[in-house]
């Protein structure tokens, strides 16, 4: 969520409708590619609800996966990233 | 060699069938012996485009269902002695042809045409599989609006998955002064999203639909849009020609206004 959090601080430093646009587009475009349909975005979801299970206790309801862009290390271009939002009810190991 | 040419852009309305009159008028002015092909079937419009409407006999699903010959079907067009139109069905639908008759339908024409350009129904459904099936290049053709370009961006995707062997990107109705404000994504800025090669950019004039309604294509003519057409028909044979400059002082008649404004 990097990317979406400088994303929303442009917005203050007055930014055009063009560059709206192609932000936008940029991200559009990377889950366009990824082809990733959204029952393999739920069954992704599901898989990653039972592996983290298994070590804390999370909230399932509250978890969103999407897919975006991020800056790389040492990489000007932005990659695809798979991001994933896992609200810890309990961060205690489970038994 | 003749080159079978789709024009295609997955959305409608961006331009495609404009695109094809005034590139195939445009080869057809180069001296090249040209035919363009509606594939749009059920919703034909490049011969009201072309100004070929009154003289449709024979139409595509006939040529390919044997009801006529190819030679029957072929429209000339007397402004151009190197120039035909093939017709699409205004009364069936996209079933009445498959990917194989088409490819068959664009090897019979190779023989005789230097350039076969199949004007791309808008979708990606059957009718977009039956105008690629044939065809050695396209030319994508998109407006600077986010579901144009989204849409782009799909059909350059499927494309390549197609294996097609070159893509080339037309930006169309581009208005130079909302760039200029930042209302509008430049030429630059659609190029590095869909990061594809560009083979031309035409500016938003108006004498586009001024020559849409009197059915003459109007590339070559001393207008913003006629001018950046031809270019993309020299592009096409080769050429290595730069992009217009869409700031509107190339035109001859901005050129002859300015002079007028000097001289005042």
């Amino acid at each position: 969520m990097k990317e979406g959090y400088k994303n929303l601080f442009d917005i203050f430093k007055k930014k055009t409708s063009s560059d709206v646009a192609k932000d936008r587009l940029k991200l559009l475009l990377v889950s366009d590619r990824a082809n990733c349909t959204p029952e393999l975005m739920e069954m992704i979801k599901n898989d990653i609800i039972n592996v983290i299970s298994k070590y804390m206790d999370i909230d399932a309801d509250g978890l969103e996966i999407q897919i975006t862009q991020t800056e790389f290390e040492g990489n000007d271009e932005a990659v695809p990233a798979l991001y994933a939002n896992i609200p810890i009810k309990d961060i205690k190991h489970k038994e | 060699m003749s080159e079978v040419i789709v024009i295609t852009s997955g959305k409608g309305g961006v331009g495609k069938t404009t695109t094809t009159a005034n590139v195939g008028t445009g080869l057809a002015k180069l001296d090249k012996k040209v035919v363009l092909i509606d594939t749009d079937i059920g919703l034909r419009n490049l011969d009201v485009v072309m100004g070929l409407e009154n003289r449709i006999v024979y139409n595509l699903v006939d040529v390919v269902e044997g009801n006529c010959r190819l030679k029957q079907a072929l429209i000339k067009d007397k402004r151009y002695p190197n120039l035909y139109l093939l017709p699409s069905a205004q009364t069936r639908d996209k079933t009445a042809v498959t990917p194989e008759q088409m490819r068959k339908l664009t090897d019979e024409l190779r023989e005789e045409y230097d350039y076969i350009l199949l004007d791309c129904p808008a979708g990606i459904e059957q009718g977009f599989k039956n105008a690629i099936a044939g065809a050695d290049r396209a030319l994508v053709v998109t407006t600077p609006e986010v579901s144009a370009i989204r849409d782009a961006d799909r059909i350059i995707g499927l494309l390549e998955a197609n294996e097609m062997k070159k893509s080339d990107l037309i930006i169309n109705r581009i208005r130079m002064d909302m760039v200029k404000r930042g209302d509008m994504m430049s030429i630059a800025d659609v190029v590095d999203i869909l990061a594809v090669n560009i083979i031309g950019a035409i500016p938003d004039d108006e004498n586009i639909v001024i020559s849409t309604n009197q059915g003459e294509p109007l590339v070559g003519t001393n207008t913003m849009a006629g001018q950046a057409y031809m270019n993309i028909c020299h592009r096409v044979l080769g050429e290595n020609v730069p992009l217009l400059n869409l700031d509107g002082n190339n035109s001859f008649w901005s050129k002859f206004t300015s002079i007028l404004k000097r001289t005042k």
